[in-house]
């Protein structure tokens, strides 16, 4: 028997508080299961650092991996399987990109991947392709297979179907983090019919698409997703945290480039504060949350003020406290701001951030327009197919609508301490309010 | 402090009017991929690498009233013109971007047809693979835009003169 469809001699089975049970019968996808790079996701938190707003949040990328993995089994083989659009060849493929589709994410992503300007997609293909155990469990489908599975998750794959299992605008990652994230942080936003969209999903060439019958249950999960955005999300206290956590990265890694006499050396960090060396995989998989949070515990005995205070205030969370802003009525309040900040003594670069957050809820593409979201297709019962938005009113009226939302941080404290600068934290003050 | 939106706004003043939001994306990405700190990600998608974080910094400008977008009908779809208004001007007076030689590149790139773009960002995005992979991921992923071999040796030809550029 080939290791592409070897089975399992019983199925194994994951208690999961989404989907109630992960199941798995294939050989590569326990193996796979097994490996370091993908036990290691157990290290790194899905939300980062909502967990300081919402404290149930402390799920991992692994729980949401296997959660993906399970949608897309559910689909093939409860939908799919058996259709004539459907080829089962790209079974295996497919769930191996779905299980692995987030195995290259770094503790605290999206914060790592800003300081250090890299993009966690690049580390998911090295690691696929790399000297791996992932590599080696996928290398015994075939020789070609890591590089068959990288391709989808790059979305450089030339199946097209595949790829929309995974990432296009209703897909398996959403449906499962919206849900699993809803769960962990505890709201109630999030809920949509899973069940009933996978039922009215169908198979065609270039992409998933649902039957006419499903719409209701796809604007819910459109609206779901547009409540969890700025409910959780963006939630300003997580992006609080997210902006102390930048800062403090950026603040060590300054400090690396002046020569700093780190009382700890940051072994952990060295390729990645310096211009000169490169970022190796083996680096990069040492890296995850705890040894991160292992780093922010000693720095606050740093003899740095900067990089010490931000540790302190990330451990107790003590985080910066924020004004609404608009920066295209306040950019000139921002210059004055950051002015004031320096006579008082306080770094604007780590004490006065503009954060934004910005969502589409849905957006669609028209055969000749200039955009480049493929959109949510529903197949009519004549045959043909019409995007969501022409058909759905609620769709519609959300469709192409950005929200922004721009957000000063400030340390508060800092400003009410009146022991120095009094006049100058005075005026800041008045302009912050 | 807004630095990311300021050096959009540098690219897009040195390049005067940028038309085509294909273009623009193709452009900042070509740059970033020369080594301009741009630090928007960019997935691959239908015309190439596409970056969601630049198409959103984009709007956000526009609301801002620092970008002028035009939209004009063009045959069968729409078109977007993009300069940068006088308040984005002052703001950037404020916050100035020091990139030296990003105006020489992007006046060349914004001589290039959109196509051609696309192009030479296809090849960038996938520059860690020999050139035959290369042309094979152009001509399977890339197969409406009907790319000859010419056009890719072009293509790589115009990214080293990118590079000299800067050098």
């Amino acid at each position: 028997m080939t290791y592409m469809v070897e089975k399992l001699s019983e199925e194994k089975v994951f208690k999961d508080p989404v989907h109630r049970y992960v199941h798995v019968r294939d050989r590569a996808i326990w193996d796979l299961v097994g490996t370091k790079e993908f036990q290691r996701l157990r290290r790194i938190k899905q939300l980062g650092t909502t967990f300081l707003t919402f404290h149930g949040a402390e799920h991992s990328r692994f729980n949401h991996s296997l959660g993906v993995y399970e949608i897309v089994r559910r689909i093939i083989d409860d939908v799919f399987d058996g259709r004539p659009e459907w080829d089962n060849r790209d079974r295996l493929l497919t769930l191996c990109a779905a299980l692995l589709h987030d195995l290259g994410h770094g503790p605290f992503s999206h914060a790592f991947e800003k300081v250090f300007d890299f993009d966690h997609e690049d580390f998911t293909r090295a690691i696929i392709l790399g000297d791996t155990e992932v590599n080696k469990v996928l290398k015994n489908v075939s020789p070609e297979f890591p590089e068959k599975v990288a391709e989808v998750i790059a979305k450089t794959s030339e199946k097209k179907l595949v790829v929309s299992l995974i990432s296009s605008q209703i897909d398996a990652d959403r449906m499962d983090y919206l849900q699993r994230d809803a769960y962990f942080t505890g709201v109630s936003y999030g809920q949509f019919d899973m069940e009933r969209i996978l039922r009215v999903m169908r198979p065609r060439e270039e992409q998933v698409v649902i039957k006419k019958s499903g719409m209701h249950a796809v604007e819910d999960y459109i609206m779901s997703r547009y409540q969890m955005y700025w409910q959780v999300y963006f939630h300003p206290v997580s992006r609080s945290a997210e902006v102390i956590l930048t800062k403090i990265l950026h603040r060590a890694k300054q400090l690396y480039k002046d020569n700093y006499a780190f009382k700890h050396e940051p072994q952990h960090f060295i390729s990645f504060f310096s211009e000169t060396e490169n970022v190796t995989l083996e680096d990069y998989l040492k890296l995850d949350e705890a040894v991160i949070m292992f780093y922010f515990q000693i720095w606050q005995n740093e003899a740095d003020p900067i990089l010490s205070d931000l540790c302190r205030r990330f451990v107790n969370r003590n985080l910066f406290k924020y004004a609404e802003f608009d920066p295209a009525k306040e950019y000139k309040k921002l210059a004055e701001l950051n002015g004031l900040f320096l006579k008082a003594g306080i770094d604007p670069d780590y004490y006065l951030v503009v954060d934004s957050s910005s969502d589409l809820p849905y957006d669609f593409y028209r055969p000749g327009e200039e955009e480049e979201r493929l959109p949510i297709h529903l197949l009519m019962k004549n045959g043909e197919l019409r995007e969501l938005s022409r058909e759905s009113e609620i769709v519609d009226a959300i469709s192409g609508k950005r929200r922004t939302d721009h957000k000063l941080y400030y340390p508060a404290d800092f400003l009410a301490d009146e022991s120095n600068a009094k006049d100058i934290k005075k005026q800041i003050r008045t302009l912050l309010e | 402090m807004l630095k990311d939106h300021a050096k959009l706004m540098q690219a897009i003043l040195v390049s005067g009017e940028i038309i085509g939001r294909k273009k623009l994306q193709k452009m900042i990405y070509i740059a970033k991929k020369i080594q301009f700190p741009f630090n928007d990600r960019f997935q691959f998608h239908f015309y190439g690498p596409y970056s969601e974080e630049l198409t959103t910094r984009v709007e956000e400008l526009c609301n801002m009233g620092f970008l002028n977008e035009v939209k004009e009908k063009k045959g069968g779809y729409f078109q977007y013109r993009y300069t940068l208004t006088e308040t984005g001007k002052e703001f950037l007076s404020i916050n100035e971007v020091d990139m030296p030689c990003l105006e020489d590149c992007l006046i060349d790139m914004n001589e290039q047809n959109a196509r051609f773009l696309e192009l030479v960002s296809t090849v960038l995005f996938f520059d860690d693979l020999p050139k035959g992979e290369v042309m094979n991921k152009v001509f399977t992923l890339k197969s409406s835009q009907r790319y000859t071999e010419a056009e890719i040796d072009e293509a790589y030809q115009y990214i080293e003169s990118l590079k000299a550029k800067i050098q």
